[in-house]
């Protein structure tokens, strides 16, 4: 059984097909790289796939259960999370309480208004150990508004990791990385046991393509290519479409 | 955190003593009046503060709880009936205002709530048979706990206190929740709230609840204070008032409403027997809130306070250190 199956998925914005019949396959603990070239319809595709947007023709599948109908807001419940590629976290609130947030979204205490959060402890604990698999652990009770841009986007993470997924989708986990903080970054997303399946949309090829055992390419909003590593790099119209010569 | 204490344990013995020191009757009531309508800028302040959704509809849920206590009343039940129907009919009708207004966050559910409002003010002005018009209706008696007759000013703001004491105890419990977390987190960031399983909709609905329960209880105690109600109380400006509490204290704060209360009904009780144009006086004071303290008189003036704090500490670097925040 597959971690995703993405059948005959179609998208348009008015005249605009943003997306045009993407089937996907992504196997268990599979490591897939999403690559093209801007406008592609990249986050469209995770946008559809985390059901912020419906599609207008085909059906998602994860692990064999059929979502397509599925709100998004259930989706988390069934094993899927996902990173933004414009980081979207609680500004006024320190990094242990963002990261608490994700599990608490989980939990039913979502919805209880008389305890205090500050005493739920396993949230803390919880929320300690995902810091501690990105490093920030030791500034976990750092507001966020003075954290650097490196360090919200490894929040970003931790905050799909606290939600033990089944499925991560990360929408460019490096952009505005310096090469120190990539690396970092690599270094995490490496140690995610593979029970974990993950979808990566990503431009910087040096540090995602030593990530992604199979990549896709998407063109307009269509998959031209899709294959091991190797074979997409080394096919021409890879070059022609991504590499723009 | 003891500094704080200290503070606390003094303005409750200085509630608690009003009857003492107040110079008579009259202040003693705008007293209670300032209780009453605290708790029902905390109630507003649920949405505008915590929720991020700002009412202007406010003062019809707060009249319609009024008007079903006066109604009851008038067709002969006794006081419990009234207060119970009067909590139902104010929390089901938030319920019914959430449904319509929450289809739609920022601009458009100011609007709808203004245009809900605006309905219940008509139907209290044109349905004369149910509301007696433009006469409104009279309440003859306040009720009586046990022996204890609430016509007095003291009795009457020891009740308020006692509500209002329980309403602030209940919403320091509320912003602490995880409910309280879950329902500012749908106000900074209502996608990513969605993204990790919250279902924002539902949160909003039940603060929705939350609010209309603290603006019904404030709306019961007003209509037992002034013994009548009249369309005039669920007016536009009424609901603006309200809003104008919570924001000129400080929105999203626990005390921030009830310094707004405070301030608008002094204001508006005791400095207009002075002053004939106290809505020029009180609309100089926003201006002047707007211009120093943009996020309310509570935080500003804690802002202010920490500025002020730290230069006295570091008079030679009080230039460097004043800019950073």
């Amino acid at each position: 059984m597959s971690a995703l199956t993405v059948s005959g998925l179609c998208k348009a914005f008015g005249g605009l097909h943003v997306t045009t019949d993407v089937d996907l396959n992504v196997e268990p603990g599979e490591r897939r790289l999403i690559i093209g070239p801007n406008g592609a319809g990249k986050t469209t595709l995770f946008n559809l796939i985390t059901g912020e947007i419906t599609p207008d023709k085909g059906s998602i599948h994860l692990f064999g259960q059929d979502i397509t109908k599925t709100p998004s807001r259930r989706r988390p419940h069934l094993g899927m999370a996902r990173t933004y590629q414009i980081i979207t976290l609680f500004a006024r609130d320190t990094i242990i309480h963002n990261v608490s947030l994700a599990l608490l979204g989980l939990s039913p205490a979502r919805w209880n208004p008389l305890i205090d959060i500050k005493h739920q402890g396993h949230l803390i604990e919880h929320g300690r150990a995902a810091l501690e698999r990105v490093g920030l652990a030791h500034i976990a009770d750092r507001p966020l508004a003075q954290t650097s841009y490196g360090e919200r986007r490894r929040v970003e993470i931790a905050m799909a990791l606290a939600q033990n997924p089944k499925l991560l989708l990360l929408d460019e986990p490096f952009a505005g990385l310096s090469i120190d903080e990539r690396r970092d970054v690599k270094q995490l997303l490496l140690a995610i046991p593979r029970d974990v399946t993950i979808v990566m949309i990503e431009h910087n090829m040096d540090v995602a393509l030593e990530f992604a055992e199979r990549i896709t390419l998407l063109h307009f909003g269509e998959v031209i290519l899709e294959g091991t590593r190797a074979e997409v790099v080394a096919d021409p119209r890879t070059r022609e479409v991504y590499l723009g010569h | 955190m003891s500094a704080r204490l200290i503070a606390l344990g003094i303005a409750f013995v200085a509630l608690v003593t009003v009857p003492y020191w107040m110079p008579g009757d009259y202040y003693i009531n705008v007293a209670s009046q300032i209780l009453f309508y605290a708790i029902f800028a905390l109630g507003l302040n649920v949405l505008v503060g915590y929720a991020g959704l700002v009412s202007l509809g406010h003062a019809g849920l707060f009249g319609i709880a009024a008007y079903a206590t006066a109604y009851m009343l008038q067709i002969g039940y006794g006081h419990t009936a009234a207060i119970v129907v009067a909590l139902i009919v104010g929390i089901a009708s938030m319920a019914v205002f959430a449904v319509l207004s929450l289809r739609s966050t920022g601009i458009g559910f100011i609007m709808i709530t203004l245009a809900l409002g605006e309905i219940l003010w008509g139907l209290a002005y044109r349905w004369i048979s149910l509301t007696g018009g433009d006469n409104g209706i009279n309440v003859r008696l306040r009720p009586a706990l046990f022996e204890y007759s609430l016509s007095s000013a003291n009795t009457f703001y020891y009740t308020t206190l006692v509500v209002f004491l329980l309403s602030v105890a209940a919403m320091t419990v509320f912003v602490r929740s995880p409910f309280g977390a879950s329902l500012m987190g749908t106000r900074d960031q209502p996608r990513r709230m969605n993204a990790l399983g919250y279902h924002v909709w539902m949160i909003r609905f039940y603060a929705c609840l939350v609010s209309g329960l603290l603006t019904a209880v404030s709306g019961i105690l007003f209509v037992y204070y002034t013994q009548f109600i009249s369309p005039q109380t669920l007016a536009l400006t009424s609901s603006a008032e309200v809003l104008l509490m919570v924001i000129s204290g400080g929105a999203g704060t626990l005390l921030g409403p009830m310094v707004g209360a405070a301030l608008v009904v002094v204001v508006k009780t005791v400095v207009s027997g002075f002053i004939e144009r106290w809505n020029f006086l009180l609309g100089a004071i926003f201006v002047a809130i707007v211009i120093l303290m943009p996020e309310g008189l509570v935080p500003g003036s804690a802002r202010l306070w920490r500025l002020a704090w730290r230069k006295m500490n570091t008079p030679g670097k009080a230039a460097v250190t004043e800019g950073k925040p």
